[in-house]
């Protein structure tokens, strides 16, 4: 076992001598420090004879001390010796600059301002992104053969394919839901029958869309913002650029693209799986049969209901993709960056997409598609 | 602490005559045996077997691709070999379960190719996570100073310790990484390819650097590097890796008596010959002649 460090100090003439005994290591002068640091008496000597070892951090006390009061080292072997005329040339005085952290009564404004100034120079960037981005695809236009075909399928099949499973679940416990809690509360009037309309217009004009979105904010979203933000970390969308690949045209436009070609689909594809799944439970536990709900949905739901999906779907999936192609091309410095612009993207989209819905209902309902 | 555990002034005393006639194990801070690393079926080493003495740098070269990394990540307990021994300061890494078991890990220093340092943090606090870790009773004032000295020892300056990851240029990252390595004042460090990417100057310096904790604080230095400079400049003996495993290890005018091709390759090609000649002219031909006598 290492021997615990102790000191002892020894009045002289020209002022104490401090003698140190046990070992100088850094796993046990931890609270001697704490110690030391309340001696007020000058001391003119630093006596290390009784030391059983000593490491950097032994070296760095003595050293302090020494430089602080003026006192000399005696009785220091070649090790000790060669580590503290090592750390010598630190300068005690000056202590470390700590990276500049404001005390927490300005923190708060400074983050408000800092939230405001982000605001308004985000709107800017947004616009510029959004701008480059049509530029890109104007200069695809007049390149067609530039078009990475593959990574748009490939972005398809991870945006929409490999969504498939989870969005047909979630919708279709959806639809199971509201059908059971609208049929609680039409029955108090007799009007069960009604089920088939609540189900069949609010999963097609309204849930199936906004359900859907959120989902593909949640999964793919927030996969551009930390699949394009870890690139900029790794200077990988740098590095495109020199060998004159730009980021626009392999990053974003296909992702972008594929989000607002699957949107739609799957917006349309969860109004289908949620009706099924009200039509499930309508069988089992209204007694409407499950063929009938069906068959009913036809003549309840307007085609104009489907419009509205389908006009839906591209806006909202173009949201989802810019948000997090957007902020993970912001993305720099560190990994929390990444975390905190994955976050955004995913946030910012949903928020975007709930707006924006709350316009288009209103919108709807004045072109008489109500 | 293990009771193996000894003070820093026997490990300094180790540095300066090092390759004393002994031949018990305390004499081999790391000693692997019939090491076997593979990824699925590519097989990275076969019965690998390597000895690095205490208190000496041991440089370990090899081609591209020969898995000098990955020796060095199975030795650290990160990479868990196929089958073999690994003891590092006298405990056994492979036979360690969990992380906890490898209680060594306060006795070594790591720094890894790019610094691996914590980008949220800045340099002065990267220093200090390895302190605050294993020793939470030091005070905050004991600590910034031993994190402000290490920063400073290893030749950044104040400002530097201030400054995140990402205001660092390449050698000033890798100088922090090494200041972190260096934090619990570990009696084994592991480099990989410290001068990779540097400036001759800056490599050169950072190879003075490495001498010269070595003579103060008595380290033993596992060396991954391609810098033929650093390897004539301050490894005491040199590892080979080729063909799945150790091939030689020795002076390099030792492994220059191998008659092995790509050794001679390695050291005799333009820029093998280029390094030799200028250590030799930097030390003349005796101190070559006596890094070999030593070993």
């Amino acid at each position: 076992m290492t021997q615990v460090p102790d000191f002892t100090l020894i009045p002289g003439e020209t002022g104490d001598t401090l003698v140190f005994t046990g070992a100088m290591l850094v796993s046990t002068l931890g609270p001697l420090d704490r110690r030391l640091r309340t001696i007020t008496t000058p001391i003119a000597h630093i006596d290390l004879a009784g030391i059983t070892g000593i490491d950097t951090v032994g070296a760095w006390i003595c050293c302090r001390i020494s430089q602080e009061t003026g006192a000399t080292i005696v009785h220091a072997d070649d090790a000790a010796t060669r580590l503290i005329e090592a750390l010598r040339q630190v300068d005690a005085d000056s202590p470390m600059q700590a990276p500049s952290r404001l005390p927490v009564w300005l923190r708060v404004p400074d983050k408000v301002g800092e939230a405001v100034i982000g605001m308004a120079f985000g709107s800017v960037a947004v616009l510029s992104f959004v701008g480059q981005m049509i530029l890109a695809a104007g200069g695809l236009l007049l390149h067609p053969a530039r078009f990475r075909y593959r990574a748009l399928v490939h972005q398809m099949e991870l945006v929409g394919v490999n969504s498939l499973a989870i969005i047909g679940l979630m919708s279709f416990l959806v639809g199971i839901v509201i059908a059971q809690q609208g049929a609680e509360q039409l029955r108090q009037f007799g009007a069960e029958i009604y089920t088939v309309n609540l189900v069949g217009r609010i999963s097609m004009r309204e849930l199936g869309i906004l359900m859907t979105a959120i989902m593909v904010a949640g999964r793919s979203g927030s996969a551009f913002a930390a699949e394009i933000g870890t690139m900029k970390l790794t200077e990988e969308v740098d590095a495109m650029r020199t060998i004159g690949v730009a980021p626009m045209e392999v990053l974003v436009l296909p992702r972008v693209m594929a989000t607002v070609l699957m949107m739609p689909l799957l917006g349309v594809y969860a109004a289908v799986v949620a009706i099924i799944g009200g039509a499930f439970l309508s069988q089992f536990a209204l007694g409407i049969p499950f063929f009938s709900f069906l068959l009913r949905i036809r003549e309840v739901v307007p085609i104009h209901d489907v419009w509205v999906a389908v006009v839906k779907g591209p806006v909202f999936g173009l949201i989802v993709a810019l948000a997090g192609c957007y902020q993970g091309m912001q993305v720099r410095d560190n990994s929390e960056e990444v975390g905190k612009r994955t976050t955004a993207a995913v946030v910012l989209a949903i928020f975007t997409v709930i707006v924006l819905d709350a316009f288009f209902a209103v919108f709807f309902t004045e072109i008489n598609w109500g | 602490m293990s009771e193996s555990d000894p003070s820093g002034a026997p490990a300094a005393d180790t540095a300066i005559a090092p390759a004393a006639g002994s031949t018990d194990a305390g004499e081999f801070a790391i000693r692997v045996r019939d090491l076997c690393n593979a990824f699925g079926t590519h097989v990275v080493h076969e019965n690998l077997d390597l000895d690095v003495r205490r208190g000496e740098i041991l440089g370990v070269v090899g081609g591209s691709g020969t898995g000098k990394s990955v020796l060095m990540r199975a030795i650290i307990g990160l990479q868990i070999p196929e089958s073999g021994s690994i003891e590092v300061l006298g405990q056994s890494i492979t036979e360690a379960r969990v992380d906890a078991d490898i209680s060594i890990r306060s006795r070594w220093g790591v720094l890894f190719q790019g610094g691996a340092l914590f980008s949220t943090l800045s340099v002065g606090e990267n220093v200090e996570v390895p302190l605050r870790e294993f020793y939470p009773d030091i005070g905050d004032d004991l600590l910034s100073e031993i994190a402000r000295y290490k920063v400073l020892l290893t030749g950044l300056s104040d400002e530097a310790g201030a400054k995140f990851p990402s205001e660092l240029s390449g050698g000033m990252r890798k100088r922090a990484g090494l200041a972190r390595a260096l934090a619990l004042d570990p009696e084994l460090l592991f480099l990989d390819e410290p001068t990779a990417g540097l400036d001759p100057i800056g490599a050169a310096a950072f190879d003075q650097l490495i001498l010269g904790l070595q003579h103060t604080l008595g380290l033993t230095v596992f060396l991954i590097t391609h810098d033929l400079d650093t390897l004539h400049e301050i490894c005491d003996r040199v590892a080979v890796i080729a063909d799945k495993r150790v091939i030689a290890v020795g002076t390099i005018p030792e492994l220059l008596a191998l008659d092995h091709p790509w050794i001679q390759e390695y050291f005799s090609g333009p820029r093998g010959r280029a390094a030799m000649a200028a250590h030799v002219a930097d030390h003349g031909m005796a101190d070559t002649a006596v890094s070999a006598e030593r070993a």
